[in-house]
Formats: structure tokens, sequence, C-alpha cells
């Protein structure tokens, strides 16, 4: 009678209902509305093993994947080479199967794993202090600007045009329920140059504005001009919240070196697959002078009696365990694994490594910039410096170029039709150490020849 | 790890250590503290390397200014060996259930099948890009859709969504559809009713929602909800009642259905929190009680695996009525049969998360389902409620239960009595360590002063239950015969019981470059008092 993962045998459920001292199962059951108990479920019967896995594989089959096609497509979500020793350490049992560390004694191991985590964000974005991770940058952003509320007991936030607008969206859900307003700052032009600017700021900074959000690489690859952002907003006791990206930080000054008092960034491509997107990891860190505002978990460093170093969770008392409904935020579950990942990734890498890592993007994706610039009717929109991403402007929709791309076996950019009206004649594309010179060549003779 | 029983009398100890033998809680594990990742750091070391640059390469002066260029990074600078040791070690100071028992109270710790892991592994499903063209993702899509499709069969709730990827999440998400349900009609409420006995993800949820929590009480005769309390604090203004079903307390709410029409009758939606939805699953479902909206934690009942904290999955389950509201995009099947995402939600809360959700989560619980079936579920809530019943019948002889009968998935025992020998329920707890278990969830809920709440599930073995109890209830008489055995617990990890207080007070959160110890320390203090100190 029993199938999938429980064990007991129908002579053993017997004897335990007898010392239950209940005659069924039916009887445990009986706190259940009896006219909606044991409903019939239409759902198939069980598959065994080896169904289950040729069916799964079956239907993996009915996708086209990055390992077999060539893919300039960023926007958010990068391919960056994962050394093979991750997906090992990440198997192991003891990393994958535990729980959240609740009982320091047996769980030292995620607990290290943690303050390494915390330390390596820190070290990465310049910044004093981190905590065990959010659901992503996405949800990151959308925390970071409900805390600067919070900080500067104020209600409106300005969030740049060119951070991600998938992010900017989860930022709007997430500041909906406080009513905290959302203001957007018009941050480019078509031809490419920068409105974002320091001077430029000074009209929409008064003293009703929590934060500004800027994300830097930008949405569309190029670098905002972040100098003196943060003391114009200082100036008026707001704070500059920065959406970075791990990889680019290789090369790129950390946000903390440029006055950011909230850092937010992906950390899922430093370490992880794509996994059509999910699970993600929120990096989040900020200065020390908000740590207790901060979302989500902190492990901290202490002794135990003997005097020997060990880790636990702390500074709980923002948290909703216990501060209930006074909490700095509900986020209970994190993405502790895809944080192992991450620090794996850092750790294998180290500082030699990512900038490595910055450097290939930045190569490659101005090689390609550089060979499309030559084909007749592309142009490359992007006149700032990038780093992995840029804008191509196409002679036809980018829409159909894409397609065109596709039926020549290659995945093209992102199109920014969706972005911006305006810019429904282009793909935003990128690069990364994982695009060979060979693929570059390819697109590039596909673009030609469409 | 321990290699001799725990400092104990004899005859009770080996009865509690049956199964565990003489391994101590984490098998094979180490004793040796493991440095961090920076402290073995070496200059110029490096694991692996990258292809060479093939393209042709320009200074990176010349495309990057001078300013915008980072002069330091301080990452560890280690081997490949290094790095696999160290987190190889560090693995083995932790606890896991794919090693023993985890019965952790609300918290659904069962076995998380190796199938999933491999499925979770297939190149057509982990190197897919979150933006591909939807033609060429049919397969992923299918498998969002076909999932809920089934949590909707499960839950008899229909409108899914994946997107939420925690419990929490989900809560967020469900509170955020009821806002805007009632605003599109023009009601505006201000209050969540939330039982006592709630976890506090649900009141953190309702304020961030921007409601108030409202307390409602439990009846603690039958552990309950309150029901006069209830009704009297029912209202139209009421926005949700957020309930759990089983409660916190494993006890199915026998009022629930009523519960449901009373507040329907005022305009309140019922929001229930699925963390505990394991006992339910092919036995009851939620909508059909009466329940508008409910997530599910896909890393308890469906069998994610928790990694540590993450990541789960926390889909969203709703009415049809409630649907329109579900977070946006969500995933449509098209007239021709194909899958594809409807953006056209003009209703929805908006997006909760950057891309799609935990997808690989999602794929090992379609998975996980389509390996069970129908059988499969049914057995799913039938085993973890009797696994439970069968614990707490052995369990009941030595330790009061805050409320005795029959329970679903999970019980609460109350630890008060400990108190009678200067000890508590974290002396207990600390002192299953040395037996070789990972202790209940404590001190939660926080209706029970010195709670000790047990979660079995179904995935656990007859002879595992025994010899858990067997600890128990050895555990219980050396509390009566020797309490300073359970002070001194554990003293078979590691380390010993740390010090938290001095963990919050003065704060290490991290290591910092060319820093060491006890001055990184007084650093982080000093700049603790700044912040205290300071403008915000
Ligand atoms: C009853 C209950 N509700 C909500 C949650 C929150 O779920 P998550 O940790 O997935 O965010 C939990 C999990 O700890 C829980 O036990």
């Amino acid at each position: 009678m029993m199938a999938g993962y429980v064990s007991t045998t129908d002579q053993e459920r017997r004897e335990m209902l007898d010392a239950i001292g209940v005659a069924s199962l039916d009887e445990l059951f009986r706190d259940v509305p009896v006219h909606l108990y044991k409903p019939s479920l239409d759902v198939p019967a069980g598959l065994s093993e080896l169904e289950a896995w040729t069916h799964l594989r079956t239907i993996s089959e009915q996708n086209l994947d990055l390992d077999h096609h060539p893919s300039f497509l960023g926007a958010g979500a990068y391919r960056h080479f994962v050394p093979a020793a991750i997906s090992h350490l990440i198997s192991r049992g003891e990393f994958l199967s535990s729980y959240t560390p609740y009982q320091p004694e047996v769980s030292q191991g995620t607990l290290q794993v943690i303050y390494e985590w915390q330390s390596l964000v820190c070290q990465l974005t310049g910044m004093d202090v981190s905590n065990a991770s959010v659901y992503d940058a996405a949800t990151g952003l959308g925390e970071a600007a409900r805390m600067a509320c919070a900080l500067t007991r104020r209600q409106r936030v300005l969030v740049a045009d060119t951070v991600n607008p998938l992010y900017a969206d989860v930022l709007r859900t997430y500041t909906t329920g406080p009513n905290i307003e959302v203001l957007p700052v018009r941050a480019w032009r078509r031809d490419g140059s920068h409105l974002l600017r320091a001077e430029s700021l000074a009209d929409a900074v008064d003293e009703s504005i929590a934060c500004l959000v800027v994300q830097q690489p930008n949405f569309l690859g190029w670098l905002e001009q972040v100098e003196g952002l943060a003391e114009r907003l200082q100036a008026a006791g707001a704070i500059l919240v920065v959406a970075a990206d791990p990889a680019s930080l290789g090369l790129l000054r950390p946000p903390g070196a440029y006055g950011a008092g909230i850092v937010v960034a992906e950390g899922k491509w430093t370490g992880g697959p794509l996994d059509f997107g999910g699970p993600l990891v929120g990096m989040f860190a900020c200065k020390q002078a908000y740590v207790r505002q901060m979302p989500g978990r902190i492990v901290g460093a202490t002794v135990d009696g003997q005097g020997r170093r060990g880790f636990v969770l702390t500074l709980s008392t923002r948290e909703q365990h216990i501060r209930r409904e006074k909490a700095t935020s509900n986020i209970c579950t994190s993405e502790a694994l895809i944080a192992l990942c991450t620090s794996i990734y850092l750790s294998h890498l180290g500082k030699q490594g990512l900038r490595e890592v910055a450097e290939l993007c930045l190569q490659k994706s101005h090689y390609a910039a550089e060979r499309i610039a030559t084909l007749s009717g592309f142009g490359v929109a992007t006149t700032s410096p990038y780093l992995k991403e840029f804008v191509v402007t196409c002679p036809r929709p980018a829409a159909e170029v894409n397609r065109a791309l596709l039926e020549r076996g290659i995945i093209g950019g992102f199109d920014l039709a969706g972005y911006s009206p305006d810019l429904a004649d282009c793909l935003l594309l990128c690069c990364t150490e994982m695009t060979t010179g060979a693929e570059i060549d390819r697109l590039v003779s596909a673009l030609a020849d469409i | 790890m321990a290699d001799s029983p725990p400092k104990t009398n004899g005859a009770v100890a080996t009865a509690g250590l049956a199964e565990s033998g003489s391994h101590g809680p984490l098998n094979g594990g180490r004793k040796t503290p493991e440095p961090l990742i920076f402290e073995k750091s070496v200059p110029g070391r490096r694991a692996g390397s990258l292809p060479p640059c093939d393209v042709p390469r320009k200074p990176v002066a010349e495309l990057i200014p001078e300013a915008e260029l980072r002069t330091d990074l301080s990452l560890p600078e280690v081997g490949e060996l290094d790095v696999v040791r160290h987190f190889t070690r560090l693995s083995k100071l932790n606890y896991s259930v794919d090693a023993e028992f985890y019965p952790l109270g609300s918290c659904t710790m069962k076995y998380n099948p190796k199938l999933d892991e491999n499925v979770a592994a297939l190149p057509g499903f982990r190197q897919l890009h979150p933006l591909q063209p939807e033609e060429t993702v049919q397969g992923a899509l299918r498998v969002l859709y076909e999932l809920g499709q089934l949590l909707g069969e499960i839950t008899g709730l229909p409108g899914v969504s994946a997107q939420p990827v925690a419990g929490a999440h989900g809560e967020f998400t469900g509170i955020m559809m009821v806002r805007a349900a009632h605003i599109k009609a023009g009601r505006m409420r201000r209050k969540v009713l939330i039982p006592d006995s709630a976890h506090g993800t649900n009141p953190a949820t309702a304020a961030m929602s921007g409601y108030e929590a409202v307390t409602v009480g439990h009846d603690r005769r039958t552990g309950e909800l309150d029901f006069a309390d209830f009704k009297a604090k029912l209202d139209e203004d009421c926005a949700a009642i957020m309930i759990t079903v089983p409660n916190t307390l494993g006890l199915f709410e026998r009022q629930i259905t009523e519960i449901c029409r009373l507040a329907h009758d005022v305009g309140c939606y019922v929001y229930c929190d699925g963390a505990n939805m394991n006992a339910m699953v092919g036995q009851v479902r939620p909508g059909d009680l009466g329940v508008d909206l409910l997530h599910i934690n896909l890393h308890k009942t469906f069998a994610v695996p928790h990694g540590g904290g993450g990541p789960g999955g926390g889909a969203i389950c709703v009415t049809s009525d409630l649907e329109p509201f579900l977070p946006a995009p969500v995933v449509a099947r098209r007239e021709n049969g194909s899958y594809g995402f409807d953006h056209h939600r003009p209703d929805s809360i908006g997006r909760v998360h950057g891309f799609h959700g935990n997808f690989n989560a999602a794929l090992r619980s379609y998975t996980y389902i389509l390996s069970l079936g129908k059988e499969g579920l049914y057995d799913v809530g039938a085993n973890a409620v009797l696994n439970a019943n069968y614990l707490r019948s052995k369990l009941r002889q030595a330790y009061p239960l805050y409320v005795d009968r029959i329970c679903m998935h999970e019980f609460v025992l109350d630890g008060r009595w400990l108190r009678e020998h200067g000890l508590r329920t974290l002396d207990l707890a600390k002192r299953l360590i040395d037996y070789g278990y990972h202790p209940p969830t404590i001190y939660f809920p926080l209706i029970v002063p010195e709670a000790i709440m047990i979660e079995p599930t179904e995935t656990e073995s007859r002879q595992t239950l025994d010899a858990f109890a067997g600890a128990m209830l050895a555990i219980a008489q050396e509390a009566r015969e020797q309490p300073e055995v359970l002070h001194e617990a554990p003293s078979s990890t590691p380390i010993g019981r740390l010090d938290e207080v001095r963990a919050a007070r003065r704060p290490d959160l991290r290591w910092r470059a060319g820093i060491a110890g006890e001055a990184a320390e007084s650093l982080s203090e000093a700049r603790h008092e700044a912040a205290v100190q300071g403008r915000y």
C-alpha cells in the first residue's frame, strides 16, 4: 500500500495505532470535518524513480539550454564560469539538508559559512556590515528602500530609471503597504549621455527624501556618474542606495568608496548557474550605524565557556520571531545555500580570479561592440564607459533581429522595447568570460546577414 | 565526536543511544575548530585558472576611467585544495537530516529525495536564462504551469503563483493581494487578526503590508483559537485573519469552517499560514474548509532541502476570485497548447521577485509530487500524523503536553516542570545533542512558556522514533536525578554553549583585513557606540 518515501510497514502501522490507542488512521483525523475528509484528488498515480527521471529529462529537453547555444542575454542574469568544486561542496548533505542554524553547537558549519559570507560581502562592496542574505537583489532593494525610510523617518524614495525595471517593480510592491512614495528620476538619454549627476539632483532632493536608488553599472550597462551623489544626498539627510554587480566589482571601485549607505547585489551569478532565474541570493550591506535597522539574520562571532571562538545568530531583536509586528522585516528562511555557493566562488577565485573575470567581460564586450559598430545599419548607442553590457541600435525592430538570430541558433540580446518604447530598435547585449571570440564572430556574421 | 556515551548513568543512556550509537550528534564530526578562510590566505596563492583572453585586448585604463577602478580587493588567496578542505570541514560541523533525525517542530524536516537533486541539475533546466524567448523554454514553463495545477488541486485553491520564495514571502504576497482586493472593492480596512500562537512572520507581514496586527487569544483548554475573542474582534475594519491550520500547537482548528463563514460575512478574507500543510496533504483541502489564500513552504511540505536556511519556495494558492491579484506575470497555457507568461494583469500586486521565483525549488517539488502521485500524497499526511501521535503517546508518560489530545503532524510539550529541578527547556535541548539528536523547536509557540515542539514527519521509521523517545525519557530521568548533567550539556560538540549576550553587546559581524581578534572587536564596539549616538 505504502509508496513514496514512507517506510513504515502495515504491521508496524497497526502496532503504532495500538500504542496510540486508536483503531484506525481515520480516527487520528477526527477533528477534520467529516464531509471534507479524504477528498478525491485529481492527481495522477505515482511514478517510479526511473519513470519520473525519464519524464523530467524529456521535459528538460524541450528547452534550449545555453550550454549548447551561444547567448548574449544579460539584463540582470549573467552566465559566469562556475568552478566544479562548488556543486560538489554544496551537494554535501550536511549543508544541503540542514535547517536554519538555531542550535549553534551543531550548526557551526553553516554559521561560520555565513560569517565568512558577511565578511566577503563587506570586502567586495566596501561596506561595514552585512547580513546572512535576502531573497534576491530585487527584494533587497525593496528592503533597502523601506529601511532608508525607517532610518530617516521619511516616506519618499527616488529611483533612477536606469535601475533594472524588474527590480523597480519589486521595489514598488515592497513599498506599497507603508504608503512610501516612489519617484522616478530620469537618468538616461537615447544617445547614451547620462542625466544623473549630483548637480542635476539638486531640485529632486529635499528634506522629504529618504534615499536615492541607483544601479552601478546601470541596467543599460554603463557606469553612472556617482561622484558627489552621496554628499549631495547627505546634505539633505538622505541615503545613497546602490545596486551593484559582484563580478564587475572585480574591477570597479566598491560603493562604500563613493559613500553608499546601503548596498544590494545579486550574488547568484558569482558561483551559481542560471537556473531559469531562481534561486537567487541578495547581498545586503550597510554602514555600521544602520545595523540595527537591517532586515534578516545576522551571524556574529563570540566565545563559549572555555573561550573558544564560535558563531551564533545575533542582534535578533530586529527580527520577526522576537519583535513580531515591530520587526524590521518579515524575512525568515532566506537563501543560505546560494550564499554558500557565492562564498566558495569568491574564495576559489580570490582577488586575482575575480579581477580576471571582470577584465575578460570588459575585453569581450568591447570587442563585440567594436565589431558590431562596423556593420551597416547597426550602431552602438552606449557612449559612456561600460563593462559587460552595451546597447546596440538595429536597422529593424529589435524583436525581429532576435528572431532572426534564433533561427541561426543564437540567443540574442535583451529587447529594450519592453523597457522603453523609445528603444524599440535597441538590443542590450552582454558578454562575459563565457562568451568566446568565435561566438562573437558568429553573432557578427549573423547580424551582417540579417 | 564523543566516542563514549554521554556522561550519565549507563543504563538509561544506552536506551536512548540505541540508534545513534556512539557517534554523537555530528557523525564523524570534527573536534578542532576550522580557521576562517581569510586566515588561510597566503599572498599570491590561487585556485584554478581562467581561459586566456581570445579577443584583441586593450589596456583597462582605456576603457574605464582610472577613478572608477578599485585599488584594493581583499579576498582570500587560497588553493583549490584549501577551498575544498575548508568547506568540507565546515560541513562536518553541521547536523543534517541526511545523517540524523531532525525533530524540529514547524519545520517539517522530512527526507529530501535525491532524484529531485539530479533533476534540478539537468542542463536543460540548469542552463536556462530567465529572459530567454518563451519558445525556447517550453519545458520550464510547463513545469511551472503543471506545478500550479497540482498545488491548486491539493489545496483546493486554484490560483497559484510560485513567485514567492519562502513562507514569509508568500505571506507578504498574500496579504498584499488581500489589500489590493479590498482597495479594488473600495474598502479601506486597517486591521489583520492574528492568533497569539502564530509564527512571528504573520504579524511582521501584516505590518509590512500596512496593517495593524490585532492579536486574538487562544482557548487554554482546547488549544484552539479563542472563539469569543475572535468574534469580539472581528468587524468590518478587518482585512483578513491569518490563521495557521493545523495551528502551531499541532491541533486542528475544529471551528475553522465557522471562522471562515463569520469572516466572510463581514468581507474579511481568511489567510491560512500553510507552514503546517504537511498534516493536511491528501486528508483535507484548505480551500474546501473555506480558506481564501494560503502559502505553501515548498521546503517543508514538498521536500525541497532546506539548505541551512534556504533556498525554499513559498508558492501562494488562492481562490479564483483572488486570482487576478496574483503577482505578475503568471504562467498560462495558450489555446495552441504552448506555455507563456501572461504579463497583462491589470489588477496584479506587481512582482515580488526579480524573475520567476525559485524555479529549481519548484522543479524539485514538481518531481516530488509526480513521484508520490495520488496515493503517495495521501500517505504523506496520514503517516506524518501517525508518527506524531505515536511519539506523543510515548512521551506523555514523562512530559506533560500543553494540550493533551490527538494531535496532527506535531505536538508541543510543556517544559515548565523542569523548573522544579532548576532547569529550563534549553537545558533539555542541549542534553539531547549529547544523545545524538537535534533538539526540537523550543520556546515556540510563545504561548507555551517552556515549549518543546516536536515534529517527526512521515519519512522517519518507527525504530528512529523509538530511539528518540528513549533519549527523551532518559533525559527526563536525568533531570530529576542529576540535573547538573543537563546544565553542562552539550559536552560532545566541538564547542560548548556560546555567549550570546556578548555576541549582541559587542557585535563582531565580519573579518577585517589586518585586524585580528580583540582589536577587531573593540573597533566594532567603538563603531557601535558611535552608531548609537549617531544621527539616526
Ligand atoms: C508556522 C510558520 N509560519 C511561517 C513560517 C515562515 O516560513 P519561511 O521560513 O519559509 O519564511 C514558518 C517557518 O519557520 C513557520 O513555522
